[in-house]
């Protein structure tokens, strides 16, 4: 293995890289996670990464950030966290920080707001078309306990107004009563 | 004291938002539109649009759009950490649990609750995006006021999406273009 700088400054360039090019959310960058990790460097085995990428993806917050602190925990402690970490949220800051200094310039602007207008369009058929996906998902999974959860998830949220971390409170709790009772029947 | 609003704001996202991707969304509308009102409702839509064009997760791009927006580059710092500080926390602690145990039973099985509900919660956050789209803020959802030229620019982009399963960007992209050619048109 190399100097520790020299991984640090490894983990810190290919985390940037990734970060500030790859579209299309968490679970695109921790598969290129992957790539560069496991396949180019073999730093991590594959069956690891593995089961490090389900610990990001079913931790709360964002999978990209989750991905980074795992995949720096695991190759230098700490430090290779924190340095992955501002790898990771350090080109969307700058990014957006530069949008939003020209944002109010720009909103103004007929065609810059025309464009936003039509791509507000667009962009709700994107969360329309992923709606359409993860709710399909669920319902072939065919448990009534999930579809239930969706369904009244759904009216308190949309219809009742309930605030949204109430919801996932509940659900969360309701989570970890099904998980000990199927525990406690498997063991019967 | 604002600073501290933000960060309080932002660590819930950050606590609470499971799933990925668009999972934060509908935290991230409750506590910026609806509870302090940093933004309003097109704000929002925008603050989504923009971050559906640039790289990174939508909860660091709305902590620095935010933050910037109320109290300027120290408020987008604040922000974000507080966003990120949860994961920090929970994602070592796993991370170390899991290496010595190997087992995520309990994790997995609150994911398999939570799922169903996240996606509803998106599903509801994608309507006031699109209400918000198709007709405007604040005004009531009459069929009159409904901005026919967005409708048809939000079905064509369904059709794309679903039927020939292209690239969400460039139909996005294809939208803004759409409507800027028609507005310019029809002046």
């Amino acid at each position: 293995m190399e100097s520790k700088k020299r991984v640090l400054l490894k983990i810190f360039v290919s985390t940037l890289y990734l970060s500030a090019f790859t579209f299309g959310g968490g679970y695109v960058i921790v598969t290129l996670m992957k790539k560069k990790f496991v396949d180019e460097y073999h730093w991590i085995e594959e069956g690891e990464m593995l089961d490090l990428i389900a610990i990001a993806q079913s931790a709360p917050g964002a999978i990209a950030v989750n991905g980074a602190i795992v995949v720096g925990y695991k190759l230098a402690g700490i430090i290779g966290a924190l340095t992955a970490i501002i790898a990771t949220i350090l080109p969307p800051f700058v990014i957006i920080s530069l949008i939003s200094v020209f944002y109010n310039a720009f909103r103004t602007n007929f065609i810059v707001s025309s464009m936003l207008e039509g791509m507000q369009a667009g962009v709700a058929a994107v969360i329309a078309s992923v709606v359409f996906e993860m709710a399909g998902g669920v319902i072939h999974g065919k448990s009534p306990v999930s579809i239930t959860i969706m369904i009244l998830a759904f009216l308190a949220s949309c219809i009742l107004n309930i605030n949204v971390v109430y919801i996932i409170l509940v659900c969360g709790l309701l989570g970890v009563v099904r998980t000990l009772y199927a525990k406690r029947r498997a063991k019967q | 004291m604002i600073y501290l609003q933000l960060f309080w704001s932002f660590l819930q996202i950050g606590l609470f938002s499971f799933g990925g991707g668009y999972a934060a969304m509908p935290l991230i509308q409750e506590h910026v539109v609806t509870s302090h009102q940093w933004l309003s409702m097109p704000e929002f839509t925008d603050l989504i649009t923009i971050s559906q064009m640039t790289p990174g997760p939508i909860a660091i791009n709305s902590a620095t759009f935010v933050g910037i927006k109320i109290a300027g580059i120290p408020g987008a710092v604040v922000a974000t950490l507080g966003c990120i500080l949860p994961s920090c926390i929970i994602v070592t602690l796993i991370a170390k649990l899991y290496l010595k145990y190997r087992n995520m039973a309990l994790l997995q099985g609150i994911l398999n609750s939570l799922r169903p509900a996240v996606v509803a919660m998106i599903a509801s956050a994608g309507i006031s995006i699109l209400i918000t789209a198709l007709w405007g803020n604040g005004s009531a959802i009459l069929l009159s006021g409904t901005n026919w030229l967005l409708a048809a620019i939000f079905a064509g982009c369904i059709v794309l999406l679903q039927k020939f399963r292209m690239n969400p960007i460039l139909v996005m992209v294809l939208a803004g273009a759409v409507h800027t050619v028609f507005s310019l048109i029809t002046g």
